[in-house]
């Protein structure tokens, strides 16, 4: 085997080791949502190729509003669904558009889009 | 809804006109985008370019450096986007793909002098140009498609007026549709639409219903009916109160609950959800993979067929096929129950529906009309039948028992006089008495007739053989002789028996509930073709009667009317209510019938049934696309047949297939139901 043809390997191996652990072992950062005065646990998502925060914690039994606001005009976003708690909503590009619920058991619950191929995660505590 | 838009046909033009131009606006940088790639694709084909053929025709570099940044208006800052949060999708791999492909072009045209042998320093810049402009036609045709599978709920929400004719102060007054109040009187006129749900108070007028219940004729309406805002008034007009206003409307309502079930999940797709969320970083380590084999032990030059497969592997990839495959089919089935009447509340109910082995239907109100009906009439010693039915009303007009109504309408029906009565009087437990005409009439069961000392005679055969047949018959004497027998009974609905026999077709177990006593029950179900009966079921007792079957290791649909049945119909694995009118959104239920009868059953599992084959077709369809695509894109055919696909033809591949599975639920637009 020639030189170029081990450093391809190992540059390639490397590199799938590395996809694996970033897309499926690195620590993602839960984004913990603020109470405001009203009571309602409220934070801003923005949509762009996925969800930022992605994951959120928020307490039970306490009114959560989400406010998505889509920052591209690409169809893949334009739809945010929560099937645990059967909601969905349009987002309009570059408005705000507030989802509502109140989290009444703790878990995961996942979010996605439309298709499926943006998630995100509400941790209920 | 052709009527419909008939009737509209300015409005409708107009809606039909903007929500096209909106289509379009989206469309624009699609459009835009395409030409610029079928631009290019066809530059390539004319001039019947191969890579490295013309490495002096430098032109394209910046060309295709701008199209990767501009065209892919949509891809690469989704592909970032999706990476700053960690996760990978459709666009991810396409984008990875044609970056390679680029960045393999792009050294190889500025720096010819790194590759050993200018054989491998060709440039791919006619892929990146056509895999984009192929994937932006896919999904161009993938949006028209998906604006198709939408278009149940937009029928809906069309189906709204947009005013409402409200009398206010003494005068007619047009207002929006939103600021009619409970109790307002709204008027309307042949033609329009009722704004929303009320109670005719004056006028008559035939209405168009189907819209909302699927009810083909017109309904004719008058002083205390109910009628649904979104229904098109036809002949008349007519003044109603409005009951039901804003988001309390049964169209309201209906639309919400459409919308939640479309976005709701089936469990079928809860695995999809495991495998699309590993699939799109599984297919880069793969492509990665398929690179490092080809570059080691490949044939010469090794690079640019390492590259070829990198590219193709990560082009051919369509984790977006699979991950719409279920909810695209999933909004056209519940959508297409919607305009037929049945409102499916979520996936979940969706799935099972389809699966299900036996149906239990309560007997009055769902097989039956749930209201008696005169029957018989058989007059006996010389007595007219319409004579004596002419008595026995107009004795029955006094009294407010509900079999006595009966008997009124069926004289009413076949034109007897009916007569005002002397000296009413009601024997409790045994009929009434009254003199009509100066004739004094007796009306009731055999004890009546036995304490007054009248012979029945051979009657009291007919009246058990009445009996048996499910009938309530009533005695009739005339001045103290025997004048016949009058029979009602709670009739079976016109479509029921052929509804049975189309559920047993299905190869469901067909199985009747109800209060009443056996013999009446078992009379109902011998006209319908049941066989299995529980009768004298008490109204607590019939959930435990569904739980009994479903012991018998059976999947059970409980059909039944949505107050008196709730908790039957929340213990069976599928509820389904039939509903009456406005009043559409019963929690206890899976599925709701929006049209009160039995046909609404057989379609509601028809469409349950032919959805998910679909579900099942598409799911089959994308894993089967990719489980072959992938091994032949990373060159598994090549040791044995020399076969290597080209990333455009991938790339056309993977463009396509999310289009076919789109265009598969769509077809299910096209599904006729099954009516009886």
């Amino acid at each position: 085997m020639t030189i170029d043809r081990i450093l391809v390997t190992i540059a390639g191996l490397s590199l799938s080791g590395w996809i694996g652990w970033f897309f499926w072992f690195s620590e993602r950062k839960s984004t913990k949502v603020e109470t405001m005065e009203s009571g309602i646990q409220e934070v801003v998502i923005k949509v762009k190729g996925g969800y930022s925060p992605d994951v959120i914690t928020v307490e039970k039994g306490r009114p959560v509003r989400l406010n998505f606001y889509r920052e591209e005009t690409a169809v893949c976003s334009e739809q945010v669904l929560f099937p645990d708690f059967n909601k969905q909503a349009m987002l309009v590009p570059f408005k705000t558009i507030p989802v509502e619920f109140t989290p009444d058991r703790e878990g995961e619950f996942g979010f996605q889009c439309g298709m499926g191929m943006l998630h995100g995660k509400i941790i209920v505590e | 809804m052709e009527a419909n838009r008939e009737r509209f046909p300015f409005r409708n033009a107009a809606q039909t006109v903007s929500r096209r131009a909106g289509r379009m606006t989206n469309l624009i940088p699609w459009i835009v985008a395409l030409i610029f790639g079928v631009f290019w694709s066809a530059t390539y084909l004319l001039l019947g370019r191969m890579h490295g053929m013309w490495p002096m025709f430098n032109s394209e570099f910046p060309f295709s450096t701008a199209r990767l940044f501009t065209s892919h208006i949509a891809e690469l800052p989704t592909a970032l986007g999706a990476f700053r949060s960690r996760s990978a999708n459709m666009n991810t791999l396409v984008a990875s793909g044609e970056v390679a492909a680029w960045l393999y072009s792009t050294v190889a045209f500025l720096f010819p002098s790194v590759f050993p042998s200018q054989q491998l320093a060709g440039q791919f810049y006619d892929v990146v140009a056509v895999v984009t402009a192929l994937v932006i036609l896919g999904l161009a045709l993938e949006v028209r498609a998906k604006g198709k599978s939408s278009e149940a709920i937009k029928k809906l929400i069309g189906l709204q007026a947009k005013t409402a004719r409200v009398v206010r102060d003494g005068a007619e007054k047009d207002i929006p549709f939103e600021e009619v109040i409970v109790d307002d009187i709204v008027v309307v006129r042949p033609g329009e639409k009722v704004p929303v749900d009320g109670v005719v108070v004056d006028g008559t007028s035939s209405v168009d219903e189907s819209m909302i219940t699927g009810e083909p004729i017109a309904v004719e309406k008058q002083s205390d009916d109910e009628v649904i805002g979104g229904t098109i008034n036809k002949t008349g007009s007519f003044k109603f109160k409005a009951k039901k206003v804003g988001k309390d409307t049964a169209l309201a309502q209906i639309i919400g609950m459409v919308q939640q079930a479309q976005s709701s999940k089936a469990p079928i797709q809860r695995v999809v959800d495991q495998i699309s969320g590993y699939f799109a970083p599984a297919v880069m380590i793969l492509g990665v993979l398929a690179f490092i084999i080809w570059y080691d032990f490949g044939p010469q030059p090794n690079l640019v067929f390492a590259l070829i497969v990198l590219v193709t592997t990560l082009v051919i990839a369509c984790p977006c096929a699979l991950g719409i495959a279920t909810p695209i089919s999933l909004m056209v089935g519940v959508g297409k129950g919607a305009e037929n009447g049945i409102l499916i509340r979520s996936g979940a109910a969706l799935e099972t529906a389809q699966k299900l082995n036996a149906i239990v239907l309560d007997k009055t109100g769902t097989i039956t009309k749930g209201k008696p009906a005169l029957t018989d009439v058989i007059a006996v010693n010389g007595f007219d039948e319409n004579e004596l039915l002419g008595l026995s009303a107009s004795v029955e007009k006094a009294s407010e028992h509900p079999l006595a109504e009966a008997i009124v309408n069926g004289a009413v029906e076949r034109k007897v006089q009916i007569s005002d009565t002397q000296s009413f009087n009601a024997i409790p437990g045994k009929g009434v008495e009254a003199t009509v005409n100066g004739k004094h009439v007796l009306l009731g069961n055999s004890k009546l007739m036995k304490d007054a000392g009248i012979e029945i005679g051979t009657s009291e055969e007919k009246s058990r053989k009445l009996a048996e047949e499910g009938k309530t018959p009533m005695y009739v004497a005339i001045d103290n002789r025997f004048g016949g027998i009058v029979a009602v009974a709670d009739t079976v609905k016109e479509d029921s028996k052929s509804a049975v026999a189309q559920l047993q077709k299905m190869g469901l177990e067909v199985v009747m509930l109800t209060g009443d006593n056996e013999r009446t029950a078992k009379a109902i179900a011998r006209q319908v073709g049941i066989t299995r009966v529980f009768a004298d079921v008490l109204p607590e007792d019939k959930a435990h009667n569904v739980q009994k079957i479903q012991m018998e290791g059976k999947k059970v649909a409980m059909v039944g009317d949505g107050i008196n049945d709730a908790p039957a119909l929340a213990q069976a694995d599928i509820g389904l209510a039939i509903g009456t009118g406005t009043d559409v959104a019963i929690e206890a239920s899976d599925i709701t019938l929006i049209k009160g009868n039995l046909s609404g059953v057989v379609a509601a599992i028809d469409i349950s049934r032919a959805t998910m084959k679909n579900v099942r077709q598409n799911l089959f369809g994308a894993f089967f696309y990719n489980t072959l695509g992938l091994p032949v894109a990373m060159g598994a055919l090549y040791p044995f047949f020399g076969i290597l696909l080209s990333p455009i033809i991938a790339g056309a591949a993977m463009a396509f297939s999310s289009v076919t599975v789109v265009t598969n639920a769509n077809r299910l637009r096209a599904y006729k139901m099954k009516t009886s």
